[in-house]
């Protein structure tokens, strides 16, 4: 199915992107090509393959990655706080959500 | 000082004859750091107080410093790899002025081994390019001729290491940003084992396929960082519980009747001529050392781009959902509303290749479409994965190209994203399989310009890699110097 420029106005909108109209009319026959380029997958006949979840190698998956749920240092409020564009006694602040 | 020539083994040598110091080694890295950045522009920071600071402590200290097996050597880190108090910046203008409050596990343990990190590299933006004209802070160039790029994502960590400025450096690999870059700027270049290197305080872009990556002028070297740097890290649930080698005794072992396999279906359409003819000689060089030269089958290989950009692009998409202008970075000005702040914020922050890949990332998740993109990704990810498997059965390692062309021109591909990615054909299927990989320089084309060939191993096989990367350099030792390097005036 042919990519348009509403999909990927639609893509950007799911995606949080603002686009520029120029944007818009780049991306979509370089997007198109792109999807068209990976349905080469289609002649594939995949029914009876597992899919790979992970990049997991099977020493990797024996691996106990579970820790004793215990209280740790951590970051702390001043230094996560630090790098925020708009930090407010304690808090993030970000513009009115309604 | 001169990092074209002295190694890590060398420099070592010359602290312990009194003959240099660390700090001197530091100077001599910041000093042609912040000359040829004017060049090359491959650092983004450069941080002369901090390296010479820290050298001047280990000089202090020498005594002590005995079991400290990189004390005092000059190291690069990529930009998105975090070291405490300086930038993460991951090439993109979405992070602003984000100083990382803490190291990656992999600079915790190079530090604690000694090395002394000058500076930040630059890459393409969050590690997404072929060529390193996606960074945010302008492109970086290739030191064997400034009008190319020197490949990417890694391209200042290459950069860096080519022109001698540092010994060694890390980068990060996502589908061959080390061994692409590598190849190109006439390197060696490892992409380990997935699990091998803790990714704590690399920033994620496709967390089933990025590892921690490690650039070097020769194969030894490159080991000797990998030994500090790999093994078992809690704080990364996908390190693996797997012992970490010798890898100085691997490396110096023989051929022992090694077994290289050869998948002849690679050297076809697209390869560049002269590309083929100096990788068949390196594989013709093994067999004149004695190596046995067999013919395997990657029937699934040639697909490797199209999963690996539906994969890699799905796992993007999720993973750059964090910059919103919340809680670190920029945040756009003038947005009364939440939504738009995320959503210019987003904009502003991000160059076009990112959002390319996530529109692209998104298109392939979005309801409808799951299933005949992202889980047939999957399902071919092992088809792939069963192709080595098997072919490991017959050799141990396999030899291909690691680029399809020498360096290109800045310029030549911006405009064409897929032409771009194909240049991942021969590295992104190691990164989908999760197995090690190598890159080292074979040769010059007819322009001047270096051409490399890799090799790929089972899971755990970087000892393996690096030795037969080894073998082969003493036997053809890559002696040809960049135009641009810190020795050249």
């Amino acid at each position: 199915m042919p990519i348009t420029e509403a999909d990927i106005e639609k893509l950007a909108q799911l995606a949080h992107l603002e686009i520029t109209p120029e944007e818009r009319r780049a991306f979509t026959p370089q997007i198109a090509e792109i999807v068209a380029y990976v349905e080469q997958l289609s002649e594939l006949d995949t029914s009876q393959v597992e899919p790979s979840t992970g990049g997991l190698t099977p020493e990797g998956e024996r691996t106990d990655s579970a820790r004793d749920d215990a209280v740790r240092p951590s970051l702390g409020q001043k230094l996560a706080l630090d790098q925020a564009p708009d930090p407010a006694s304690g808090h993030f602040r970000v513009p009115k959500v309604l | 000082m001169d990092f074209l020539t002295d190694d890590i083994e060398t420099l070592r040598e010359k602290f312990s004859r009194g003959e240099a110091t660390a700090h001197a080694a530091a100077l001599a890295s910041l000093d042609a750091a912040e000359k040829l950045n004017e060049t090359l522009n491959a650092f983004l920071q450069i941080d002369r107080a901090g390296a010479l600071r820290r050298a001047e402590e280990l000089d202090a200290g020498a005594s002590a410093s005995e079991d400290q097996t990189l004390a005092g050597v000059p190291i690069a880190v990529k930009d998105n790899i975090c070291v405490r108090g300086l930038q993460t910046s991951c090439g993109s203008r979405i992070l602003g002025p984000y100083r990382a409050p803490y190291s990656a596990t992999a600079v915790e343990r190079l530090n604690a081994a000694g090395a002394v990190v000058v500076g930040k590299t630059n890459c393409d933006e969050f590690a997404m390019g072929s060529s390193n004209e996606n960074s945010a802070f302008g492109p970086v160039r290739n030191p064997w001729d400034t009008q190319r790029v020197p490949g990417g994502s890694s391209g200042g960590s290459a950069a860096a290491v080519a022109a001698g400025i540092v010994p060694v450096a890390l980068g990060s690999e996502t589908g061959g940003s080390v061994r692409q870059p590598a190849s190109l700027c006439g390197i060696t270049g490892l992409k380990p084992t997935y699990g091998r290197i803790s990714r704590y305080g690399l920033v994620a872009f496709g967390s089933s396929l990025d590892q921690i990556g490690i650039f070097g002028r020769n194969a030894r070297d490159i080991g000797r960082v990998l030994q500090v740097v790999a093994g078992r890290d809690a704080q990364d649930a996908t390190t693996a519980d797997v012992p970490v080698p010798d890898y100085a005794a691997e490396i110096g072992r023989g051929l022992e009747g090694a077994r290289i396999g050869v998948p002849r279906e690679l050297f076809g359409e697209g390869l560049d001529e002269e590309v083929r003819a100096a990788v068949e000689a390196a594989i013709e060089a093994y067999r004149e050392l004695g190596a046995e030269i067999v013919d395997v089958e990657l029937p699934h290989a040639k697909y490797c781009i199209a999963v690996y950009y539906i994969i890699a692009t799905a796992e993007a998409s999720s993973n750059l959902a964090r910059y919103d202008g919340v809680r670190y970075g920029f945040r756009a000005e003038d947005s009364p509303e939440l939504r738009q702040m995320y959503r210019r914020t987003r904009d502003e922050g991000f160059g076009a290749e990112v959002k390319r890949r996530i529109m692209l990332g998104t298109y392939v998740l979005s309801s409808g479409y799951y299933d005949a993109y992202y889980r047939k990704a999957q399902q071919v990810r092992t088809l792939i994965k069963q192709d080595f498997l098997k072919a490991f059965e017959r050799c141990d390692a396999i030899a291909t190209p690691t680029t399809p062309t020498v360096a290109f021109l800045l310029g030549e591909k911006t405009d064409d994203p897929l032409s771009m990615y194909l240049n991942d054909i021969y590295t992104c299927t190691a990164n989908l399989a999760g197995i090690p990989g190598v890159s080292a320089p074979c040769g010059l084309s007819g322009e001047g310009l270096p051409i490399g060939f890799q090799l790929m191993g089972p899971f755990w096989s970087e000892g393996t890699l690096l030795r037969l990367a080894n073998i082969y350099e003493q036997a053809h030792p890559f002696t040809a110097r960049p135009r641009v390097s810190a020795s050249s005036s």
